[in-house]
């Protein structure tokens, strides 16, 4: 009885976070069973992720861009631009990739930290500066690959990171070694983190959830873990995109949820006047918001053109309103204040699973486009709803 | 037909908790100008909003009877067919409109389906002579004085034929020409007919202008004075507008430690760039160790503006003179610097400016002193909930748990959640803005214990508040503020309800 009572209460106190899990849950579900389980193969599974990796670390990006009430349009066409520029680096210039990608990461900071300046300096709204800077990064896609149409890459080391996989050092009844150990090696820092948390909570004395419910969330998530590295494993195993997504969600979950950086962020959303008279400087954390997007774009433009292992003169397009849905889909608010990292990277997730899912099943594109708006719309609406409850 | 043109009789409004109007009579003849008075919070604003449908037929008790008829106002536009004209305090002019559109804004002049703009030039055109104004009226309004910016609103009023112009604290933001200017057209006005209700704090302007002077104190009528009898006058108005006694609701400190100086301002102003004036005057004041300092005023005195003006002024003011912290001069550039220096500023608009609404109680409570639950920048979210457990305790926070969200709480809750997050960064002076403001009485007396328990542990407190009776009961010295300047200090002794008001009415 105990139990229940438990279980009721925290279903109840996370029923917004939990309410995107549960929907990606049943997307997976209704797919598998549509598709007669080719849907989670491991080779659909992997192309999936592989996919939604340039989408999702720009929804990461913008998720924090709308916490702070505003929105970035110029991230697509940014991207476009800077993969394009990576390509122009790897072939015409012949630089290596290890000196290009962090200088292309730096240059899409730069151009985020100056959309920074024209909204918190000069006071242009996001909308605005951003859709300025959206005509702007076309036009210079445009134009650096206007003589040479699409710029092919060929170089190896930098094609694989959006379709190489991490070395499998032996193969075992199939399955992939190295993706196995990462995996188990996930789960035990998972379940050791969990419990030093409850460990450091017990010392201050404060209420944990009991032991039951403990374990079972444990076993659950360590259950997940498992089981999408099993399905992996059975492919190629852990591709190069996967681990830079599951870095960029590391560094920006413990970012937003540990350090005094994201609770200024979370702050400045929620209501800015009251963050400035907390002594938050405002005008700092739009700069480092923006600038965070900028780097992101330009990762974002090298995932899809080392995907596409090609520059074209039309990369980009829609990204940015692709990221603005998946950070919507998960649960990020236009009110300000409020949206997670891990909440982006699934809505991403769902989204790319839709794709993914109507093609195997043969849906035309014009039905794939109306049912992905519903399912924004209806993420939305939950979440509006389920915000009235609570305040 | 009776003389009067408005008669509001039995008048009452409750909130959730509080009785705004209790049975409130008030009278209008024709064609005079009936000032209305009394303190913050008497009512008078609440007795307007119900006049002019603001707070439709049905949610006050009582009627209201208009030339005649009684009337049912379901909403604003009802009372303006009805022949009502109000204007707020906060003027509602559309500011990149020209004058004329602005006149006839949501009344247009039509001819068919079109608006005919040359009608309504010629119209706008004969109303601001009415008015006095001599613009033309392709002016926009953003060019014009606040001063003549009034005289729009009072022009767009006319422009819908009332017979009932209702002014809300009409000369506050204006300098004396244009006040007398603004006073000379009402009686113009009312030379034509015009019956005319003003809300007014200022005494010396109420006594030259009104014919009948109704006094309003905490939601109840107190008294209607009359001007053709002699019996409007400044000592008059001001006693029936304080009226009670102090109630004991303030905990006493009878051996109170009082230090040295703590903070000091010396010809002390700023400047207002938007509004294109001072909004702190030549400011002399000074903080002691232990001491609770109360500064009284009128709302728009300048009070709010003077505490951010010290604390890190976050509205980018043009600061002049000097400000001193335990002796040593400062420059403070932004909130940052001032909580760094040991102020803290617990706001008046705790909802607005205050508080986190979606936030829970403790990441409310650290938002300004992240330092002290960090270490390098990393946050230690155990610690965080200690802290948030120690504030919760110590001020008494009715809350299920510390994860509620502050948007849930009660006012005299949010209140204290405000001040636990201004407690944690340690601070040695705290600037509270109207820190009783809509809080019930129980909430209130925790309040003032906390205050007085605070000035034990050496922190200075500057109290700015409405509430006449928590000056009093609470302070040590008493400045009092009008018109953005410290019109006097009184010591705790010397001061009554009467002598505040008559310094805070000049």
């Amino acid at each position: 009885m105990e139990f229940y009572k438990e279980t009721k209460a925290l279903v109840k106190a996370n029923i917004r976070d939990y309410g995107m899990y549960i929907a990606l849950i049943v997307i997976l579900l209704t797919f598998t069973i549509m598709t007669n389980g080719l849907f989670m193969s491991s080779r659909n599974i992997s192309n999936l992720l592989d996919s939604a990796g340039y989408i999702a670390v720009l929804a990461v990006g913008m998720t924090l861009v709308i916490v702070i009430r505003h929105i970035d349009l110029s991230v697509g066409f940014l991207a476009g631009f800077l993969g394009a520029i990576t390509a122009i680096f790897l072939t015409q210039m012949g630089i290596s990739v290890w000196i290009t990608i962090p200088v292309i990461l730096l240059l899409g900071a730069i151009i985020g930290l100056f959309n920074g300046v024209l909204v918190a300096k000069i006071g242009i709204p996001s909308f605005v500066a951003t859709l300025a800077g959206m005509l702007i990064f076309r036009g210079a896609l445009l134009q650096v690959t206007e003589k040479t149409g699409t710029i092919i890459v060929r170089d190896e080391q930098f094609n694989a990171i959006g379709n190489g996989f991490i070395p499998s050092i032996m193969q075992i009844n199939g399955l992939h070694l190295l993706t196995l150990l990462v995996g188990f090696v996930g789960v035990l820092f998972y379940i050791y983190n969990e419990i030093s948390n409850r460990r450091n909570k017990l010392t201050y004395g404060f209420d944990v959830m009991s032991k039951g419910i403990f374990s079972i969330k444990l076993v659950l998530i360590s259950a997940i873990i498992a089981y999408i590295t099993w399905i992996l494993a059975g492919y190629n195993g852990f591709s190069w995109t996967v681990i830079i997504i599951i870095i960029v969600v590391l560094i920006y979950h413990f970012l937003t949820t540990k350090t005094v950086l994201g609770r200024h962020i979370y702050a400045v959303g929620s209501n800015p006047e009251a963050a400035h008279l907390s002594g938050i400087n405002v005008q700092k954390i739009t700069y480092i918001v923006f600038g965070s997007m900028g780097m992101l774009a330009a990762l974002s433009g090298i995932l899809f053109t080392s995907r596409l292992q090609s520059a074209t003169t039309t990369a980009g397009t829609l990204f940015e309103l692709d990221a603005i849905a998946a950070a919507y889909v998960g649960g990020v608010s236009s009110a300000g204040g409020v949206g997670k990292v891990t909440g982006a990277i699934i809505g991403a997730i769902v989204m790319a699973s839709l794709s993914s899912g109507m093609n195997l099943l043969g849906v035309g594109i014009s039905y794939q486009y109306m049912i992905r708006g519903g399912v924004l719309a209806g993420a939305v609406i939950f979440d509006v709803m389920t915000r009235k409850q609570r305040a | 037909m009776s003389d009067y043109i408005l008669e509001m009789n039995d008048i009452s409004k409750e909130f959730p908790g509080v009785k705004a109007l209790s049975n409130v009579n008030f009278k209008v003849r024709k064609g005079e100008i009936h000032c209305l008075v009394g303190e913050n919070g008497a009512g008078k604003s609440t007795l307007m909003k119900v006049l002019s449908g603001v707070y439709p037929y049905g949610t006050y008790d009582g009627d209201i009877v208009f030339e005649d008829q009684v009337q049912q106002f379901k909403e604003i536009s009802d009372s303006v067919k009805a022949g009502i004209g109000i204007i707020y305090q906060e003027l509602a002019l559309f500011p990149d409109l020209a004058v004329y559109e602005n006149i006839f804004a949501g009344n247009e002049v039509k001819k068919g389906p079109f608006v005919d703009w040359n009608q309504t030039i010629v119209q706008a055109t004969q109303i601001l002579k009415k008015v006095k104004l001599k613009v033309t009226p392709e002016t926009l309004i953003r060019e014009l004085s606040v001063g003549k910016q009034q005289l729009v609103e009072i022009a767009k009023a006319l422009s819908k034929d009332v017979n009932l112009l209702i002014l809300d604290e009409p000369t506050a933001a204006l300098n004396e020409d244009d006040s007398e200017n603004l006073l000379k057209l009402l009686k113009e006005l009312k030379s034509q007919g015009i019956s005319c209700i003003m809300i007014s704090h200022k005494l010396k302007e109420v006594i030259e202008i009104a014919d009948k002077v109704t006094v309003l104190r905490d939601g109840k009528t107190i008294c209607t004075l009359d001007a053709s009898e002699g019996e409007v006058a400044e000592n008059v108005i001001i006693k029936n507008m304080v009226g009670r006694e102090i109630e004991d609701i303030y905990p006493k400190h009878p051996d109170k430690k009082i230090g040295d100086t703590v903070l000091k301002l010396t010809n002390w102003s700023a400047y207002d760039t938007q509004l294109g004036r001072n909004v702190v005057k030549n400011i002399d004041l000074h903080v002691k160790k232990g001491e609770i300092i109360g500064i009284a005023g009128l709302m728009g005195s300048g009070r709010t503006e003077l505490a951010l003006s010290i604390f890190g002024n976050p509205k980018n003011y043009k600061l002049q003179g000097n400000l001193e912290i335990q002796g040593e001069p400062k420059v403070l550039k932004h909130t940052s610097d001032a909580i760094k220096a040991g102020i803290a500023y617990v706001t008046e608009d705790r909802k607005g400016d205050g508080l986190f609404l979606l936030q829970d109680i403790k990441s409310n409570v650290s938002a300004a002193h992240l330092k002290g639950i960090s270490k390098k920048g990393i946050l230690n979210l155990n610690e965080e909930v200690k802290v948030g457990k120690v504030y919760k305790d110590s001020l008494y926070i009715k809350a299920s748990s510390l994860e509620q969200i502050v948007g849930k709480l009660s006012g005299g809750n949010q209140q204290k959640v405000s001040l636990g997050k201004w407690l944690f960064t340690g601070p040695k002076i705290l600037i509270l803005d109207e820190p009783t403001r809509g809080i019930d009485v129980g909430a209130k007396f925790e309040i003032y214990t906390i205050m007085n328990q605070l000035i034990d542990e050496g922190m200075s407190i500057i109290m700015i508040s409405s509430e006449l009776g928590e000056v009093l009961g609470m302070s040590d010295r008493i400045y009092v503020m009008a018109n953005g300047a410290i019109k006097g200090e009184l010591a705790r002794k010397e001061a009554t309800q009467e002598t505040i008001m008559e310094l805070a009415t000049q």
